[in-house]
């Protein structure tokens, strides 16, 4: 049986080979099938994919390394659901490219943290944790409320997302710049148009500022809207089709 | 002296020459077309690379490059790769024990003016410079000097070996710079972003070729155990790599782009990737260091030809299922995260055997431990990874799992196998490569070697032993309950808890970075020494010890 070996040992391409195919059959079982088997994303209602200013928000989020002290996955575990809220189901993040769970609790999970919190203390706390939890190790995010977010490129973000098959709108891709301004600002001709683009989503000047729409308006209409949509008495965790 | 098999202006320079002329209009292009500030500089650093990197190459077709006339082999670009190696590791464990002390003490750490500075973008600059930068450069250095000796063959490639080394300092610096101006695709250990990810993927391919280009002309006739890893190592990172990074870019003049798959496909995918860059970038890689450096210091053969083959296949099969484990209890299905749990705790059998291999090779020389503090660095290196495979396949168990996971006892866990596993083992083969490259007789100093190690190890003790306590700690009080039936305690309460932790955890930090420092004096001074040239056995090809 050892001698068999030899062949791995002396020829360079069939070790290679060998590698390959050894190191692919674990990715090949475990992960194929996701995107196969269909009971891997519950049917839920009120998952809807994000708004534009959300989107840039999230990119903030992203850009800031949120993800490296904030998980966004709560576990069915009593704690948890009774410390956060309803635990995580896979449909609410079918929209995320990429998926943005986390591996650390440095800080709490968000998950569900929208309509948790006002705008107001948001703001102070991105602006400042400390000021408005004493015993925080949060770095200050105030540089979020100076920095104007760039609305213009928002068509090519939604339309890249819709490459990626999230079900958004000609219209909606079309008005992508228009929408991310128009639901920071309540006074935006444009705020009804956005409504009935985005039902459900809500439309106000996150960061106190009405002049601007900045990158903490959009980082706190991210916030404000996790697992906020999400309809909890439609959805049967106990159902056949819900058990994975 | 034109070196063997190098002639002027060959192909291997016109083909350098070629793709840092398309790179360059592409990065050229980047920037005059940027959509973003951020992307505009990245673009500009680029180009600037390219330039110093093609008039580098005018220079040496030009000249011919500097050949040592002493050895067959081609050295120079191991040195370099010794000396950046050095570099990236006291940047990296630098950058660490800054973060450690933000989590620490935050009102002190924290600067409102600069959010580049910030925890979440020091992070990842802080994983990417001890994995990829450090860590990378040691594989590279190393494996390129273990396939020349144990195929008794010079680097293949002409200057492509050299176009590895800059190219992937080059994917070092756009991606560390990338972090601080908050270019991230947001993926633990994958946050390059989709051109950093290209020029990578560029570069990997050239060093697999290079490397099997070494493996086909040798004169040995088997391919010795250590380029069996190394050659996992590289082909396996390739796959998880581009699979991975699958992404739409918005546009190709801006940074951002969207991961391919979302959600709960994008979570396994990301640690079907990420559980085995520790799998095959920080354990397959550093095993072909074990296989070939602790035989040749403790000078004894490997102790079971068999058990490396059992080791060698087991592994790689076994280490590919494991990544489910870092999603217990998420939405993952189920069936996933039992088939992850099932294939941890199996891989704690070869990761023994490979361990057992490790320390058994000193059969006979264990005495060489008193006297000879870089091979109980090495031997050490093993101890540890012995202790954090046993400790990783615990974890996964779900029951554990629950408790631990998200908690700093993962980040301990990590440490015990990054610190006390990867960092022994690198600084270890340094060690040897150093007097061996620059040919001299011995270290500078090996006392000061001894100060190394025991810094080293008295900083990892504090180090996880700190991010145990906190880590269960915060566990426990995460889920604890009062009298009443209600959550004993606040979230925040968990924080305040963990800062005497977090203290001893940047105190143990700044011993192993001491070391470091200890240690960078000690090679350069072996290197700089007056001492006679030498020529070490090391350098007369060593003997496959593998035979059947």
């Amino acid at each position: 049986m050892w001698k068999f070996h030899r062949w791995f040992e002396r020829h360079s391409l069939i070790l290679v080979v060998g590698i390959l195919v050894v190191v692919s059959i674990g990715g090949l079982v475990q992960i194929t099938p996701l995107f196969f088997i269909e009971s891997t994303i519950e049917e839920v209602e009120g998952v809807r994919p994000y708004t534009p200013l959300e989107l840039a928000g999230r990119e903030v989020y992203i850009r800031e390394g949120c993800y490296v002290c904030h998980s966004q996955m709560v576990r069915p575990l009593r704690d948890e659901v009774e410390r956060y809220g309803h635990y995580s189901l896979a449909a609410e993040s079918m929209y995320d490219h990429p998926f943005q769970w986390g591996s650390k609790r440095t800080g709490p999970d968000l998950a569900r943290v929208g309509g948790r919190y006002s705008d107001e203390w948001h703001r102070a706390h991105l602006e400042d944790p400390r000021s408005v939890v004493p015993e925080s190790i949060m770095p200050p995010y105030a540089f979020l409320a100076r920095a104007d977010v760039n609305t213009a490129p928002m068509g090519n973000h939604l339309r890249a997302n819709r490459f990626l098959r999230v079900p958004y709108s000609d219209e909606q891709v079309a008005n992508a710049a228009i929408d991310a301004r128009a639901q920071a600002e309540p006074l935006n001709p444009n705020a009804y148009d956005f409504e009935q683009r985005y039902p459900g989503a809500a439309a106000r000047d996150f960061d106190g500022n009405p002049q601007r729409v900045t990158e903490m308006d959009a980082l706190i209409a991210y916030l404000q809207m996790l697992g906020a949509g999400i309809d909890f008495d439609t959805y049967q965790a106990e159902a056949p089709e819900n058990t994975r | 002296m034109a070196s063997a098999g190098w002639r002027r202006g060959g192909l291997d320079a016109w083909a350098i020459g070629a793709t840092i002329v398309a790179c360059s209009y592409f990065a050229l292009w980047g920037a005059a077309n940027a959509t973003d500030s951020a992307f505009a500089i990245q673009m500009w650093t680029a180009l600037g690379a390219f330039l110093v990197g093609g008039a580098l190459l005018v220079g040496v077709l030009g000249r011919g490059p500097s050949a040592d006339p002493s050895s067959r082999y081609e050295n120079g670009v191991i040195k370099a790769g010794v000396v950046a190696s050095m570099f990236w590791g006291l940047a990296g464990f630098l950058v660490g024990v800054v973060i450690a002390a933000q989590l620490a003490f935050p009102n002190l750490m924290y600067f409102e003016e600069w959010g580049w500075t910030n925890f979440g973008r020091l992070r990842p600059l802080h994983t990417s410079a001890v994995i990829f930068a450090f860590g990378g450069n040691v594989l590279i250095a190393t494996s390129f000097y273990v396939v020349q000796r144990t195929c008794r063959a010079r680097l293949a490639g002409g200057l492509w070996p050299w176009f590895v080394f800059w190219g992937y300092q080059l994917f070092i610096v756009m991606a560390g710079t990338g972090y601080l101006l908050g270019i991230t695709e947001g993926r633990e250990y994958a946050e390059p972003p989709w051109y950093t990810d290209i020029w990578l993927t560029l570069v990997w391919v050239a060093y697999l070729l290079v490397f099997l280009g070494t493996i086909w002309k040798r004169q040995e006739k088997h391919i010795y155990v250590a380029n069996w890893f190394y050659l996992a190592f590289i082909v396996t990172i390739a796959m998880l790599h581009i699979v991975n990074n699958l992404a739409v870019p918005v546009s190709l003049s801006g940074w951002f782009s969207y991961s391919l798959f979302s959600g709960v496909q994008d979570a396994l995918t990301q640690w079907w990737y990420g559980h085995n860059a520790v799998g095959f970038f920080l354990t397959a890689g550093f095993l072909g260091i074990m296989y070939y450096f602790i035989p040749k210091q403790a000078d004894r053969p490997v102790y079971s030809y068999r058990l490396s083959i059992i080791h060698f296949w087991a592994l790689i099969f076994l280490y590919i299922w494991a990544g489910p484990h870092h999603l217990h209890y998420t939405a993952l299905p189920q069936w996933a995260q039992t088939l992850g749990a099932t294939f941890s705790i199996m891989l704690w059998m070869p990761s023994w055997g490979g361990m057992i291999n490790g320390l058994m090779t000193l059969s006979g020389a264990w005495d060489k431990l008193r006297t000879d503090p870089v091979l109980r660095m090495l031997v050490v290196s093993v101890a540890f990874y012995g202790m954090s495979t046993f400790e990783g396949p615990v974890m996964s168990i779900r029951a554990v799992n629950s408790l631990s996971h998200y908690t700093d006892w993962t980040i301990g866990h990590v440490h015990s196998g990054a610190l006390g596993w990867v960092g022994f083992v690198s600084f270890g083969a340094l060690y040897c490569l150093v007097p061996w490259l620059w040919k001299k007789k011995a270290l500078f100093s090996n006392g000061l070697v001894e100060w190394h190690f025991w810094l080293s190890t008295i900083g990892i003790v504090l180090y996880i032993t700190s991010m145990w306590v906190a880590g269960i700690m915060q566990g426990l009080m995460w889920r604890a309950y009062n009298e009443f039936g209600f959550l004993e305690y606040s979230f925040v309460e968990t924080v305040e808890a963990m800062n005497p932790y977090y203290i001893i955890r940047a105190l143990g930090g700044t011993l192993f970075l001491l070391g470091a420092l200890i240690m960078a004096y000690n090679l350069w001074r072996t290197a700089t020494g007056r001492e006679p040239a030498h020529v070490r056995t090391a350098d007369v090809p060593a003997q496959a010890v593998a035979a059947e």
